[in-house]
């Protein structure tokens, strides 16, 4: 295993960055650049590698698309979100039409927000590529021909040209995919959910998006660091505060960076990522909870230091 | 975790002391909720001068109490953080879940002129 690619890191909708957002941006990169000369691009491209990541750059909107780098040929990805529209053209570009790829798709659970990205998925459409879609739900099939179906979607789910496969994957023993042992940990979730733990070449990856965990059950605490346990790199929604959590949007399905934070520490994972990002929240939003979890990380460490990143639209991870 | 409360006029104020993780949840939820079930009182303040620090589950309790006492419409407030509680309190924005106050006194002085009163003539019968 040797690192994730995030395509589409928005929890429940797409956004955009507005015109407002880009002319706030601009404001204040130009207002850092008052008085400064570029004589190059080089010196431009420093100016702007040197901004704020909110003022520089966003974290993007397509929902849930995450490309797990496995070092072997077959594509190997996690969820359906608007990302994977992207994903699939990259894709597309990088081998042409022409030459059959094999693509295995783990599916977290069957919300919009995680499938919305099938019907625009390229490589589905082309004959001779080969799509294995695994999910702990018996009704994944269902969900994906549904969300194609009239009046929702011009053509159906049988347009598709791909050879598609589907295979149930049941929760809490391990299975060999793809060169990977993968393991399913149902989640709480309406509709319940599946976090996946994918371990390879001694490097683990954990894949943990619309997960809430309530606090409540000693237990459930214990079994999530052990699904956690000694991971490189753990993908954890983090959608909420802790406060919006426990209140306003309990049984919302969702987490928080606190609770991220905890459960990574106890579990000594590596790196926490913070996934599934709150549409409602803008990049400075974003920047500053980013620097808020890091902060609560060093004041509650007790052992190696766990490394926090915000996931955003193009982030690459690297073991 | 201990645990003790007093009572000036209408507000009472609860001063939990040590960590309030995991291990001492369950005694701060059986402690602190039944406060926020009094129906005599109209604000209720805890004092955190002895947390050295809370995790996520002793602030669990803490929305459980906010929301028993929001339920009676009673006052809720949280004084005397230490700086490590405060940054908590702050990232995981139950800042905003409570009114928050420097000190014991600065709360009651909001919530009621009797409980200042009360608590000031208590104050001057210690020294």
């Amino acid at each position: 295993m040797r690192g994730a690619r995030f395509w589409g890191t928005r929890g429940s909708l797409p956004v955009a960055l507005d015109a407002a957002g880009v002319r706030t941006k601009l404001k204040a990169a130009l207002r850092g650049a008052s008085g400064r000369t570029f004589a190059s691009d080089a010196d431009l491209d420093a100016y702007v590698d040197g901004l704020p990541f909110d003022v520089g750059s966003t974290f993007g909107g397509n929902t849930s698309c995450v490309e797990l780098l496995t070092g072997e040929r077959e594509y190997v990805v996690c969820d359906l979100g608007s990302g994977v529209r992207p994903f699939g053209q990259a894709a597309i570009a990088r081998h042409g039409p022409a030459a059959p790829q094999t693509y295995h798709v783990f599916v977290s659970h069957v919300h919009w927000d995680h499938i919305m990205g099938l019907p625009f998925f390229g490589p589905a459409y082309i004959p001779g590529n080969r799509l294995v879609f695994y999910g702990g739900h018996e009704n994944l099939e269902a969900a994906l021909r549904r969300q194609m179906e009239p009046p929702s979607f011009p053509v159906t789910f049988d347009v598709f040209r791909a050879a598609i496969d589907f295979v149930h994957l049941a929760p809490d023993v391990t299975h060999d995919v793809a060169g990977m042992r993968v393991t399913l940990k149902r989640q709480h979730h309406a509709g319940d959910s599946y976090g996946y733990r994918f371990e390879k070449d001694g490097r683990t990856i954990v894949y943990s998006t619309d997960s809430e965990h309530q606090l409540t059950e000693p237990g459930e605490l214990v079994a999530f660091t052990e699904f956690f346990r000694d991971a490189d790199l753990v993908i954890f929604d983090a959608m909420y505060s802790l406060a919006e959590a426990t209140s306003v949007k309990a049984d919302w399905g969702h987490s928080s960076n606190i609770v991220g934070v905890e459960l990574c520490q106890a579990a000594k994972v590596k790196e926490l990522c913070l996934f599934h990002h709150e549409p409602a929240l803008d990049d400075a939003a974003l920047a500053k909870m980013l620097a808020e979890t890091r902060r609560f990380e060093e004041i509650t460490r007790g052992g190696a230091p766990l490394r926090i990143s915000a996931a955003y639209d193009g982030l690459e991870i690297r073991l | 975790m201990q645990f003790q409360s007093r009572h000036f006029g209408s507000v009472a104020v609860a001063t939990p002391t040590g960590r309030l993780d995991h291990s001492a949840a369950a005694d701060f939820e059986k402690s602190l909720l039944p406060l926020a079930a009094e129906t005599q009182t109209s604000g209720l303040v805890i004092d955190f001068a002895a947390v050295d620090y809370i995790s996520s589950v002793g602030l669990r309790v803490l929305m459980l109490f906010a929301k028993a006492a929001r339920t009676r419409k009673a006052r809720i407030a949280a004084v005397t953080l230490q700086p490590i509680v405060a940054e908590v309190f702050a990232i995981s924005r139950f800042d905003s879940v409570f009114e928050m106050f420097p000190t014991v006194r600065d709360a009651l002085a909001a919530m009621s002129p009797d409980a200042l009163a009360a608590y000031d003539a208590s104050m001057a019968g210690q020294r």
